[in-house]
């Protein structure tokens, strides 16, 4: 609809009532993956490659199945064969078949009575190993003479001759790059590098699979996306998607990491090894740290024409990405968020996907884009500091606004990229005066953000409550949204709406809580079909009083006569209608499914102050601030709990986290005492700011507001960081060795 | 006629041309006709892509077009 004809005044929408999983959650009655407990249940434990690329020779389980207790062992024997694409690989990363290609490469898995029991017998399973050369770098895994990692796994897009590693190939642009280059005043080129990091979300991979001889199986699991987990575990082991119901538990984050398959399939090819029986797995943290998806690292050239009153004139930028032994680095959309926050008339993007012995990466919020954005906004910011200029008004100046053709190509619709940057330029932080080895940076960001198949289920209830039933998990507070929109639509209060998160047998298929679309795209199904309730229910009152259905409105929670000449009838409420649906028709409910349109991208700008200890070469973060545009903020403590959590992983991914590998190609710190995500003493009050340029395509105004948060901290600490100490970290994370050293260099 | 714009690199399929007229009035007859008329680009489209139509990605293969759309090829975004 019309962005004017959004309305804007609400009784619920922008409220913060108390999310309706908080008593559960603080009382320790809410049920996570590894609650789920049934009778005869066994326990899973996991045999995985030491090495980070090796020919497995031979598996011998036969001391392990000698142990009493032990009921099935699994090898990818055990699995279908004739699987391509993207289901082998989700295969071959769930069980390896000729080779272990990263180190903690799944190769075996045994059930047991118990947990130790399980775990014992997996120390007991032999693998022979035929340990050959491994590549773990970016930079190292695209040179020609890299080892292999697998022959043939280039898709259609490598032209010939490209490095054996690189598995998918793009370019795209626009404009003449060479004569945007030579209309610059200056010109800059760099090289910048993240590595990978983790989603690091608390609660570790935990599932129950129970399968029968039948095909018919059940599984509790934690994940972002019950009805992928069904698709992909039927892929994976030979199943019929409809006879495997998948039900989702309450979930310790995720962040796209809980997108994908792990142990999973394992449990059920178990359970159905060991004659039905319910096989629980539940993954250590260096089992989460050595065998579940990553992000990706990134190895990427930038260059760019800037003139000396700041209007950029050209952009170029080269990426590597590695994604572990699997396709699926996120380097196009890496690429296509690097430069989106401005207005380049020329643009050249190119990017490789290389393989490397790494775990296979998932997605990790905002796929690609916080590493775009660190090598972009860094070399702008260097450039801004060259030229004389202030990086705030070069952002403005250089922004786009709706109708601009993005750095992609599309045309942008209704964006808030200049109203987010002029809350920025006013916000009291920048005010703030700074001290000696103090310094602040600013940088922006972006994320497209996503709609996907989406199915909801509204049903009125007896008593004139409803109950919203969803597909998608609540990571984010979603839940809460979801029923203040609904609660809004149908005019009751938002304590008498009850959403619930279904297993995949109750609505049609829905993808996962990812690309930021559960409170949009749920939230705008749930939306629909409470008007489809509103519809019904006006028929029902219609009915009662013997007038035309298009005679009666809803108001406030009732249905009333549209005017005078409709007749004389007091208000009708959704409790009365309720109260006599099962005589006047049975019961009433509203469904909606599509795939939505009209998600709307989001824009954010983060300031951060930091201080670099001169001794020590450690950053502490002094404040921080996040600006982003929301569309509409539905329960704003939830949006603003986002733009903190992006903020915090991004703290923790641009000054401590990486994956460290040794010499031997074996992950290094695989706990989280050695890899070190941000904990509260790290981390600053994060001030946060929601603008709210309502987004056209949803009913309330909604954009998705999960991912962009994460995409400014990385050159935003980087620029801070320089403005501190005069010298630039070009390399993640930016530890105090790291500063210390470049300060030693710098002298 | 409408105007697809392909990535640069899919131009190696499409005897180097960056932006391919087809006749559809359907987003799924503009790829259909795309690898009508470049078999080359059939496996690129097959391993997923993304349509954006005047600015919006478009899921729904079955969305119409207007003669005039702009329409842009990406690679399959997914998002965490």
């Amino acid at each position: 609809m019309p962005k004017d004809e959004l309305k804007a005044e609400f009784r619920l929408v922008g409220t913060r009532p108390n999310r309706p999983d908080g008593l559960d959650k603080v009382t320790g009655r809410a049920r996570y993956g590894a609650d789920a407990t049934l009778p005869g249940m066994l326990w899973g434990a996991v045999v995985r490659s030491p090495h980070a690329h090796a020919k497995i020779v031979k598996i011998d389980a036969s001391k392990a199945l000698a142990l009493d207790g032990v009921k099935a062992v699994v090898t990818r024997a055990d699995l279908p064969t004739g699987l391509t694409g993207e289901d082998w690989n989700l295969q071959e990363n769930t069980l390896a078949g000729e080779k272990a290609l990263y180190d903690g490469h799944a190769v075996a898995a045994v059930a047991a009575t118990s947990r130790l029991l399980a775990e014992e017998a997996a120390r007991l399973v032999e693998v022979t190993y035929e340990v050959l050369p491994h590549v773990i770098d970016v930079d190292d895994a695209i040179r020609p003479d890299a080892p292999v990692i697998r022959e043939g796994a280039a898709d259609a897009s490598v032209p010939p001759g490209m490095p054996p590693n690189v598995v998918r190939y793009l370019d795209f642009g626009r404009g003449d790059i060479d004569a945007g280059f030579a209309a610059a005043d200056l010109v800059r080129e760099q090289t910048y590098k993240t590595e990978a990091t983790h989603q690091g979300y608390i609660e570790p991979h935990a599932c129950v699979g129970q399968l029968g001889a039948d095909g018919k199986g059940e599984m509790w699991v934690c994940t972002q996306g019950q009805w992928y987990i069904r698709k992909m575990c039927s892929a994976v082991l030979g199943l019929e998607a409809a006879q495997l119901r998948v039900t989702p538990s309450e979930i310790g984050g995720g962040f796209g990491g809980k997108t994908t398959i792990f142990m999973e399939p394992l449990s059920l090819a178990l359970s159905r090894k060991a004659g039905g029986r319910p096989v629980k797995i539940v993954m250590s943290r260096s089992e989460v740290l050595r065998a579940t998806g990553p992000t990706a690292s990134a190895s990427m050239d930038v260059k760019i024409g800037m003139k000396k009153d700041g209007t950029i004139t050209a952009g170029r930028a080269e990426f590597r990405m590695q994604g572990g032994a699997f396709p699926g680095s996120p380097v196009a959309e890496g690429l296509y968020c690097a430069f989106a926050p401005y207005a380049i008339p020329a643009l050249q993007h190119i990017g490789y996907d290389v393989l490397a012995n790494r775990p296979k990466c998932a997605a990790y919020r905002a796929p690609g884009s916080p590493m775009g954005a660190f090598a972009v906004e860094s070399l702008i910011d260097e450039m801004c500091r060259e030229l004389g200029l202030d990086p705030m008004a070069v952002r403005l100046k250089n922004a786009v606004r709706e109708g601009d053709t993005a750095s992609y190509g599309a045309t942008f619709g209704s964006i808030g990229l200049i109203e987010t940057l002029e809350a920025t330029a006013a916000h009291p932080n920048l005010a703030v005066p700074l001290g000696p080895n103090q310094g602040r940076g600013i940088a922006s960001g972006f994320w497209f953000n996503h709609a996907g198949e989406t199915s909801v289920t509204l049903a009125i209830g007896e008593d004139g409550t409803a109950t919203v039933s969803v597909g998608t998990p609540d990571i984010g507070g979603s839940r809460a949204s979801i029923a203040l929109m609904t609660a809004e639509t149908l005019g009751i209060r938002y304590e008498d709406v009850r959403v619930n998160i279904v297993e995949t047998g109750a609505l049609g298929v829905n993808e996962p809580t990812h690309g930021s679309r559960a409170t949009f795209a749920s939230g705008k199904a749930a939306v629909i079909a409470a008007e489809a309730a509103i519809r019904e229910m006006c028929n029902r009152a219609a009915a009662e009083w013997g007038i035309e259905p298009e005679a009666v409105e809803w108001v406030q929670g009732a249905a009333q006569p549209a005017g005078p000449n409709a007749g004389k009838f007091p208000p009708m409420s959704i409790a009365e209608i309720a109260s006599k649906m099962g005589g006047t028709g049975g019961p009433i409910s509203g469904h909606h499914e599509s795939v939505p349109d009209g998600f709307g991208a989001s824009f954010g700008a983060h300031v951060v102050d930091v201080e670099v200890d001169p001794e020590t070469g450690r950053t502490t973060v002094l404040r921080y601030l996040v600006v982003q545009d929301a569309g509409r903020a539905i329960h704003p403590a939830y949006v603003e709990g986002q733009y903190q959590g992006g903020a915090a992983q991004g703290i923790g991914w641009a000054l401590n986290e990486e994956y460290i590998y040794g010499k031997d190609g074996r992950l290094q710190n695989t706990v989280f005492l050695d890899y070190r995500i941000p904990v509260a003493s790290d981390l600053p009050p994060i001030d946060t700011v929601i603008v709210e340029v309502p987004n056209p395509g949803h009913p309330y105004g909604v954009r998705g507001v999960g991912e962009t948060g994460i995409t400014p901290p990385l050159p935003a600490i980087a620029n801070a960081i320089h403005a501190a100490t005069g010298v630039r970290l070009r390399h993640l994370p930016m530890t105090p060795p790291k500063i210390l050293a470049a300060m030693k260099t710098k002298g | 006629m409408v105007a697809v714009n392909l990535w640069s690199s899919l131009a190696r399929f499409t005897d180097g041309a960056r932006v391919v007229e087809v006749q559809a009035a359907t987003i799924a007859e503009a790829l259909q006709a795309l690898v009508a008329l470049h078999p080359g680009l059939e496996p690129i489209l097959k391993g997923g892509v993304s349509v954006v139509v005047n600015g919006e990605v478009m899921p729904n293969r079955h969305a119409t077009i207007a003669p005039d759309a702009e329409i842009f090829l990406l690679q399959a975004l997914k998002g965490g």
